[in-house]
This record gives C-alpha cells, sequence and structure tokens, in this order.
C-alpha cells in the first residue's frame, strides 16, 4: 500500500489499512467477471467454468442489458468478459457497445477466434475496450498440449491483427503452469513482439483444472522461481492479484497488488445463466450466492446474499493462526483449497512455508463439481449462431491505458 | 467517483486507473473543488485546519499527476 495510506487519516483518528476496510466488502464491486457463454470452440485442459456447450438457459440480450443498466446505477467501472468464448455470441459485439455507451467499461477475454483484420480495425477505433488474448505456452507445443491443435497458431494471427490494425497494448494472458515456468521471459518478449502487455494468473484447480491440477500446477521450486521473476521483472506484468499466496516468500509490499482474496468482496463471477458466484475460480454450489433473475437483481444479491455477508466477515486463520507468514498471505486461496479438499481455515495447496504438502497427503475427498458444460459430455451439442457483425466504431480516439485492478492509492 | 464506506473510488476511463480517497473529508475536499478558488480555501471549508493540510494537498496534487482532477473553467468540469 502506498506510503500516503496514513498520510491521508485525520490526526488522532487511526483508521485502518484499506485492505482491511476492503476485507470488509464494497457497495459494489471494484473487478466484476463476467462468463457471458458456456459456449467455446476449444475444449481446454483447465478451463476454470468447464465450457464447451452453451446453456439453454442463457441471459437473453434484453436480459444482458438490464445487468448493464443495474451495473451503471451501482457504478461498476468495468467489467470482465469471459466465458466460454464470449465472442461466439451473436450479441457479443451489441453487449460490447451497450456496455460501453452507458459507462461500463469493458475486458474481454478470448482465444482469439473472432479477432479477424476487420473486428480489429473497429477494436481499434472503440475506447474503454480492452482485448486479453489468452495463451499457455509461448510456443505452439507448450500451448496446444493445454489449449488444443492450432490454438497458438489463432491467437498469435489475433495478436497479429490487432497489432497490424494499430490497437494498442493488448493483453497477453497466461496461466502459469509447470510446463510453461521456463518460458516466462518469451512471453514477455512475445507481448513486446505485438505491443502487448503480459498479464499472467495462477492455474487454479476449478472446473476441469481440478482434472489436471496435480500434473500442471508449479513445483514447490517453481513457487520460488516465479516469485523471483515477478520480483525482478514483474513490474510492467499483470497478475490481477493472483500470487498472493506467494507472498510470504519474501517481504511484505514486494509483489505488486492488494495481496488479498477479494472473493464476494470486491470481486464476483456473474455467470452465463445470471448466477452470482464468489469469484470467477469458484464456479460451484457452495460459492453460489444467488441469481440475479429471481433474486431481485444484481444490486441485492452482491449486497445481501448470505455467503456474501459471511465472507465479509473476519475469516479464521484456524490451521495457519499460528504461521508468522499469516498476514501476508491470509491462508491464501479459498477456491484452490475448496477444490484440492482442503479445509477453507487452513493452508493453501501451494502454501510456500510448504504446509500444503502434508495437507495434500492426507486423505481427502474433493468436491464434486456442480456442473460440467464440456462437450462430449452429457447431453447432445447444441447448434450455435456465430455472429457476424463486428462492434461499431463509436468512440473516437484509443486512450493510453494503465493496469486495470492494480491500485493506485492517494 | 464512487462512494464507499471508507471514502470514495475513483476511475478514470481514459488511463483505466483506479484511485482510493481513504476518508470521507477528502472526498469532501474534492467535490467542493469547483467551488474554490484553490485547493487550500476547500480544505478549509472542511473544516481541516491549515496545520492539517499538507497530506489532503499532497493528495490532491497525485490526483491531478494523474489527471483524475482536472483544471476547471470553460472547458473544464466547474
Amino acid at each position: 500500500m502506498a506510503p500516503a495510506d496514513s498520510a491521508l487519516a485525520p490526526v488522532g483518528q487511526p483508521v485502518p489499512r484499506l485492505v482491511e476496510q476492503f476485507e470488509h466488502g464494497l457497495d459494489a464491486p471494484i473487478c466484476l467477471t463476467w462468463e457471458l457463454t458456456y459456449a467455446c470452440n476449444l475444449a481446454c485442459v483447465h478451463c476454470l467454468s468447464s465450457s464447451g456447450k452453451r446453456d439453454p438457459r442463457e441471459l437473453t440480450t434484453q436480459q444482458c442489458k438490464d445487468i448493464i443498466d443495474e451495473l451503471e446505477r451501482m457504478q461498476v467501472f468495468y467489467v470482465n468478459i469471459g466465458g466460454g468464448e464470449p465472442t461466439v455470441r451473436p450479441d457479443f459485439w451489441e453487449l460490447v457497445d451497450y456496455a460501453t455507451a452507458n459507462h461500463v467499461g469493458v475486458k474481454f477475454s478470448t482465444n482469439g477466434v473472432r479477432i479477424t483484420r476487420e473486428v480489429a480495425t473497429r477494436l481499434a477505433a472503440t475506447d474503454y475496450v480492452d482485448v486479453q488474448i489468452s495463451v499457455d505456452g509461448a510456443t505452439a507445443e507448450v500451448n496446444d498440449a493445454v489449449r488444443g491443435p492450432g490454438s497458438f497458431a489463432m491467437a498469435i494471427r489475433a495478436l497479429e491483427n490487432l497489432a497490424d490494425a494499430g490497437f494498442s497494448d493488448a493483453k497477453i494472458s497466461v496461466v502459469v503452469t509447470r510446463h510453461n515456468i521456463d518460458q516466462l521471459d518469451e512471453f514477455a518478449a512475445l507481448a513486446a513482439r505485438y505491443g502487448a502487455t503480459l498479464r499472467i494468473t495462477r492455474l487454479r484447480p476449478s472446473g476441469r483444472g481440478a482434472d489436471v491440477w496435480d500434473e500442471l500446477h508449479p513445483t514447490a521450486e517453481q513457487q520460488g522461481q516465479l516469485y523471483d521473476w515477478l520480483v525482478a521483472k514483474g513490474e510492467r506484468v499483470l497478475t490481477g492479484d493472483s500470487f498472493f499466496h506467494l507472498s510470504g516468500l519474501g517481504e511484505p509490499g514486494a509483489l505488486a497488488g492488494l495481496n488479498l482474496c477479494g472473493a464476494g468482496r470486491v470481486v464476483c463471477l456473474i455467470d452465463p445463466v445470471g448466477d452470482v458466484y464468489a469469484c470467477p475460480f469458484a464456479i460451484h454450489d457452495r460459492f453460489l450466492a444467488g441469481n440475479i433473475l429471481s433474486d431481485g437483481g444484481f444490486d441485492d444479491v452482491w449486497k445481501n446474499a448470505p455467503l456474501f455477508r459471511e465472507l465479509r466477515e473476519p475469516q479464521s486463520a484456524g490451521a495457519c493462526s499460528s504461521c508468522g507468514h499469516y498476514d501476508s498471505c491470509r491462508g491464501g486461496c479459498m477456491a484452490a483449497k475448496f477444490f484440492t479438499g482442503l479445509p477453507l481455515d487452513g493452508p493453501d495447496p501451494e502454501c510456500v512455508q510448504g504446509y500444503g504438502t502434508p495437507a495434500l497427503a492426507q486423505e481427502r475427498v474433493k468436491p464434486r463439481p456442480s456442473g460440467d458444460h464440456s462437450r462430449g459430455t452429457k447431453q447432445g451439442p447444441i447448434p450455435l449462431t456465430l455472429m457476424t457483425s463486428p462492434p461499431s466504431p463509436d468512440v473516437a480516439t484509443k486512450a493510453a491505458r494503465v493496469r486495470l485492478c492494480n491500485e493506485s492509492p492517494v | 467517483m464512487r462512494p464507499e464506506p471508507f471514502g470514495a473510488l475513483l476511475y478514470h476511463f481514459g488511463t483505466r486507473k483506479l484511485s482510493f480517497l481513504k476518508n470521507r473529508t477528502i472526498v469532501e475536499v474534492v467535490n467542493s473543488l469547483c467551488d474554490h478558488p484553490d485547493a487550500r480555501s476547500a480544505c478549509r471549508a472542511a473544516g481541516i485546519d491549515d496545520a492539517q493540510h499538507a497530506p489532503y494537498l499532497h493528495a490532491l496534487s497525485v490526483l491531478a499527476q494523474s489527471n483524475m482532477l482536472v483544471k476547471g473553467g470553460d472547458d473544464g468540469p466547474c
């Protein structure tokens, strides 16, 4: 946190640290992730939302617009749109335009399938839209093993199209795994080549990620390697506050960001059918706060859902209470613990002090997923209508952009 | 600017930058800037003693540096 943190406290009236205030929750989320569809042209092995097939109950265009209106009223500054592959929704660009016209900024994640030259040109002419291309290897070999054959070439083509169109500062979004962790410098070089910014996030055992986490999550040694890389070279790298479980490896504040689990406090997830979950990594009934359609709208769910109220209460450190590093890592990631079958008030499975390893070695029951939209399971495929119209070039300039979810406190 | 229990959140749609106002007094100062000829007057009007102005003036200068606050006048917000 910035030095001005205390400087702004009126004399004689100690003000709690901002992080502590955030733990009590905000009137509206800072970052809100909105998975627009479970439909996806890819079938990444670690997909957080087990995407593949569209859910027949997915929100209609009008229902999405109503949610955007509500987000505007709540002054949610921007949404991170994902999926599935959000751009395969026929009304995707219409919704992007509607959100930005209504003062809700958009950052969307895509595998690049719809980022043609034409779309890239339109995007370059708009403001308030950020594009994040997912790449999980700096080479086709490493990437395609996780994301599927041809997916690296598709992502690179999208990056090329954006760069050629003059779209500045796209994001390259990487989930760090055991197999790509040695490529961090190559990812940075890849981003530089396309005038993009690198964003790296933590592999979570959520969705289909639960099936591959044991083989893909970085080893303890690699966690140290990642931490050192972030401290040495991470200044211009976005992390979405993803690696706060590593903060015990060094001095407090060495890693940028709030280093706080924001689930239900400053972040949440809206899924394609309007269900609201505590965070994008926690799509499970245990972390379902309510439904926008049936529970009185998003504002009501955010403010009053019993789950969110519970998450905003002081959390027990449990087995971690005697650990000297608890103040830095706060016990790590709730979703990572839950989906590996560990108690929520104990160490993170990737605890840097090594307490996760014996916990994982004990008998544990991994929770069954609440939903699976993977293709080739359950019901047959649902036909998709792919969009054809690109976004309208309604706003004049593409402005400078800085870190999105990182803070710059006053 | 979005009011929050601790103060307010500020977001700049151009720079994508998020800032925090960490108490309600600074929120009041920022909100009343248009009604005053200068920042010190706004601080005084918010009931801040002259001796306590420094952190508030510093915060305002940080906001101005990041274009979160821009000059008033014919084209400005006031």
